[in-house]
């Protein structure tokens, strides 16, 4: 199996906190990996990290076998869609203006009606991005990362906010294109049952990963599902 | 006359294009502080005996620059950096204006704007820096449209939004240093900010909007100069008033709700 990222010991220390401590794993071409770990784990972190977004990390991500230190060409082959992309309310651009960001090249509108028809926001795309439900943004991002192809779908904790009927669609978008177009998702949710029903990959962060590997091993070691539970509850109640 | 007026297109277009792009990335300001600090320049070059508006540009572009790395550095906020950045121009100036012996007739019409005096060479070089600036914006549009609307998922689509950022720190500042013929400094963020929010009202794409803010900028400037020169008053004064007007008009159709969505 082809391994399409390789991480080695990353750390990553902010001023004040320790987000991400000695985190070992790999990920290859197909999976489709839930990251699982209760607010503050380091998820985003990581994403950031393996995204060029934060440098200061100690240790090594690799991409298709490269150091991403080395180069960003990685990055023409992922499509990434943000926890909370911030923008302008009233930003002028359209639906289609948002899509069309994401391509690198000159604009290919038939492309661009493709991706908005199977995303259900073809009727959408006139309209203006901040006039939009949140669960009609999330879409319009999810067309935008995909309309470069890209092998690898990054998608940092995508349905917060969203109502159930939008977040079933989006899961069977998701599941449609690890299965028919073969794209490696990497995805983070706090949401266990989803990520029982679509990951075939696990990976449960908590600062440190304390578990990676198939999705029935972990879901079918209570001991490991009750650890996880228990850590969520603990950091749930620290807030409060 | 004629010079006056495709000056005053020129700078028309270009603030509305560049102004557009602060606007959204919440620098409304940044135009007047940039022009500010030109008022420091063109103390500086009155104070030289050079030729005010290369001073004021030099001194512009860089001040600009250097905020704008000291912004990202310490993270300060873009509102705080721009009142540094306002603030320190005007002091320089006056202590320099104070040195060289107080106001001249020549700074009070770099204050208020002198469009109806600007030369031939003036409306070559306002042309070319248009033409120049366009081109640039033209070949780079979705790069610059991409990080205004998000840095980070800019960056992550492998543009290089620092020098993004940058290129549109050094063209605001040749911009308004270009327009202070036209407004003066006093009223610079005028023509940057008014025509765009009144623009950004009518609910459309990225293009459409350009198009309207552009052309509402362009009948300000014209009709304003033409008024000014009918009824011999300032052109400056003039020119913004016909924007407020049109961002009145625009306000009142929408609230009449005949401009509800498309
Ligand atoms: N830019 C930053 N500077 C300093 N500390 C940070 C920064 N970003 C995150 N942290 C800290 O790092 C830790 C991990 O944060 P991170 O955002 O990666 O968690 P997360 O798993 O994505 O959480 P959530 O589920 O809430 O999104 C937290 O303690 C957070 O306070
Ligand atoms: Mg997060």
């Amino acid at each position: 199996m082809l391994k399409i990222v390789e991480i080695e010991n990353l750390t990553v220390q902010y001023p004040d906190v320790k987000a991400l401590d000695d985190v070992s794993f790999e990920i290859n071409q197909g999976d489709f990996l839930g990251i699982i770990g209760p607010n503050g784990a380091g998820k985003s972190t990581l994403f950031d990290s393996m995204l060029g977004l934060n440098t200061k990390y100690k240790g090594t991500i690799k991409f298709f076998g490269e150091d991403i230190r080395k180069s960003k060409n990685y990055l023409k082959e992922i499509g990434y869609v943000p926890q909370k992309p911030i923008f302008e309310k009233n930003f002028p651009v359209t639906v289609t203006d948002v899509v069309r960001m994401g391509l690198r090249n000159e604009s290919d509108e038939n492309k661009i009606d493709e991706i908005l028809q199977q995303l259900w926001i073809h009727e959408l795309r006139n309209r203006r991005i901040g006039e939009l439900s949140g669960g009609q943004q999330q879409r319009v991002f999810i067309a935008k990362a995909l309309i470069i192809n890209p092998r690898i779908l990054i998608l940092d904790e995508p349905v917060t906010g969203i109502d159930q009927q939008s977040i079933d669609l989006f899961y069977s978008i998701l599941r449609e294109l690890n299965s028919k177009q073969k794209i490696t998702i990497i995805w983070s949710s706090h949401d266990l049952d989803a990520v029982n029903q679509l990951a075939n990959h696990v990976a449960c962060l908590n600062r440190t990963l304390f578990f990676h590997g198939e999705s029935e091993k972990f879901f079918s070691n209570d001991e490991l599902v009750k650890q996880y539970s228990e850590a969520s509850m603990q950091e749930h109640m620290h807030h409060h | 006359m004629h010079r006056a007026l495709i000056s005053g297109i020129a700078i028309a277009i270009l603030c509305s294009v560049i102004g557009l792009f602060l606007v959204l990335r919440r620098y409304s300001l940044f135009g007047d502080a940039i022009a500010h600090s030109s008022f420091g320049g063109i103390a500086l070059g009155l104070l030289a005996g050079v030729y005010p508006l290369w001073t004021a540009y030099g001194v512009s572009i860089a001040s600009a620059l250097i905020i704008t790395k000291i912004k990202d550095r310490y993270n300060i906020s873009g509102d705080a950096s721009i009142a540094v950045l306002l603030s320190s121009g005007i002091a320089v100036g006056l202590v320099i204006i104070g040195l060289s012996g107080g106001f001249t007739i020549d700074i009070f019409s770099f204050l208020f704007g002198s469009i109806l005096l600007v030369s031939v060479n003036d409306t070559v070089l306002i042309l070319s820096l248009t033409g120049g600036i366009l081109i640039v914006i033209l070949l780079l549009y979705r790069q610059i449209l991409y990080s205004t609307f998000n840095e980070e998922q800019a960056k992550v689509s492998g543009i290089p939004v620092e020098k993004i950022n940058y290129l549109i720190v050094f063209m605001a500042g040749i911009t308004v240093v270009t327009s202070i013929q036209l407004v003066g400094v006093l009223l610079i963020s005028a023509l940057f900010v008014i025509p765009n929010v009144t623009a950004i009202m009518y609910g459309k794409g990225f293009k459409q909007t350009a198009i309207i803010s552009m052309s509402f900028s362009i009948f300000s400037v014209v009709v304003g100069i033409l008024l000014s020169y009918i009824f011999d008053i300032t052109p400056a004064g003039t020119i913004v008033l016909l924007a407020i007007s049109l961002l009145a008009g625009t306000m009142g159709i929408k609230s009449s709700g005949l401009l509800s969505k498309s």
